[in-house]
């Protein structure tokens, strides 16, 4: 059996229809979730704000034009409610770049045995990476959206889509060369 | 063996790497990047790069958790609140919404890509505001007014791409509604206010109607 649309679902919405809401909801909350998570590094602000996300998509399911695809719009909605609330907090991205520059003074044993781990290296730069660079690379590897989809969401040209794409790469490469873990790349 | 030897043409096949990895490129592109990676070592080396590092974005995200249920709780409170503030209308007899919902079953893309599937849009949306226009009863925006001569009108077409949400997001707006129509050049007579307003306040709401471009193609104050 075909689930029912995305499109579907959000003309019911838009007809006041709860249930609709509620499979649009457990459809996509988890991975809204995780994209502002990712942003806000706070899980308890990204659940609070995944309620007004949701809430946004009852109030203006009526105008959506369906020119993109729903999840699409949906994680557009997300990070700009997800930037507002870091406009709030300016120590946030502070601290994300604080973190980042950081380096570990001496490796303790539970550091030697993350170095021992490729995959958890790379986990933890990920994570190192600068707000925009971490937002782009969850968006193309984790969320699967299109070059086309990744510059709706974010609002910057296509062709910057994938400059900023590489660059999140090579800086991802630059953390784990300083962590220890040669590539071959770039 | 097919190895890329212009650089610019080979830098141009990686920057589509990741994109390749998650499979979310096009059709056309992805044939090139596979092209590309099956005489090209060195790119095919890059390409477990990314698909390391996809790996591991995807390992890191679900690492991350879900919300717990107070999320939805909270989303239906305050969903409750609003309808309790302001219901919205009776969903009785929303045609518009209705056929909103049977068009969203196409694919907007290949609406706009297609000119015979423009002209079924057309075709739709006449159909769809003319037929609204003749029933009686409801509270959507296309429905029809009394028809009498109290009251301030216009007569408007809209633009092929108005869809019939656009229309009833743009009718509610400004509280106008759908006399009659469509007229020959697809005109609907719309009434703009039920009360007679002076001539500089219906020149106002024309003018204003008319800067939404995208949904109106021509509008025009009428006796």
């Amino acid at each position: 059996m075909q689930a029912t649309s995305d499109e579907v679902l959000i003309g019911r919405i838009a007809n006041g229809d709860r249930l609709a809401m509620q499979v649009l909801f457990t459809r996509y909350h988890v991975r809204v979730f995780r994209f502002v998570v990712r942003m806000m590094r706070d899980a308890s602000a990204a659940e609070d704000l995944i309620s007004e996300v949701f809430l946004d998509v009852w109030r203006q399911a009526g105008r959506f034009e369906g020119r993109s695809a729903v999840s699409t719009w949906l994680l557009a909605i997300a990070r700009f409610k997800a930037l507002s609330a870091l406009r709030r907090r300016p120590d946030q991205e502070l601290d994300d770049e604080t973190a980042e520059a950081i380096e570990d003074p001496a490796d303790d044993a539970e550091v030697l045995l993350e170095k021992r781990d490729k995959s958890a290296q790379i986990r933890k730069c990920l994570s190192g990476l600068s707000a925009d660079h971490r937002e782009i690379i969850d968006l193309v590897y984790y969320h699967e959206k299109s070059v086309e989809e990744v510059a709706e969401i974010v609002g910057i040209p296509e062709n910057t889509v994938k400059t900023r794409m590489f660059y999140a790469r090579k800086r991802l490469a630059e953390l784990l060369k300083a962590a220890g873990v040669e590539r071959g790349w770039p | 063996m097919n190895m890329i030897n212009k650089e610019p043409e080979r830098h141009e096949i990686e920057a589509l790497l990741p994109w390749h990895a998650a499979g979310s490129l096009n059709r056309r592109d992805a044939d090139r990047v596979e092209q590309a990676l099956a005489g090209d070592g060195e790119l095919r080396r890059r390409y477990d790069i990314v698909r390391e590092e996809l790996a591991e974005t995807i390992h890191l995200n679900e690492t991350l958790g879900a919300p717990s249920a107070r999320a939805m709780e909270k989303l239906f409170a305050a969903i409750d609140a609003e309808e309790a503030r302001a219901p919205r209308r009776s969903r009785s007899f929303d045609l518009a919404a209705r056929v909103s919902e049977y068009l969203s079953r196409f694919s907007p893309r290949a609406l706009a890509w297609t000119a015979t599937a423009a002209m079924l849009a057309i075709v739709v949306q006449a159909t769809v505001i003319a037929s609204v226009v003749v029933e009686k009863g409801g509270k959507s925006n296309y429905d029809v007014a009394n028809i009498d001569s109290d009251g301030s009108f216009a007569v408007v077409r809209f633009t092929t791409q108005a869809n019939s949400g656009d229309i009833t997001n743009f009718l509610g707006a400004h509280k106008a509604s759908v006399v009659d129509g469509p007229k020959p050049g697809g005109l609907y007579r719309i009434r703009l206010s039920a009360a007679p307003l002076p001539r500089d306040e219906v020149s106002k709401i024309v003018k204003q109607m008319q800067s939404e471009s995208k949904i109106v193609a021509f509008i025009a104050a009428a006796d």
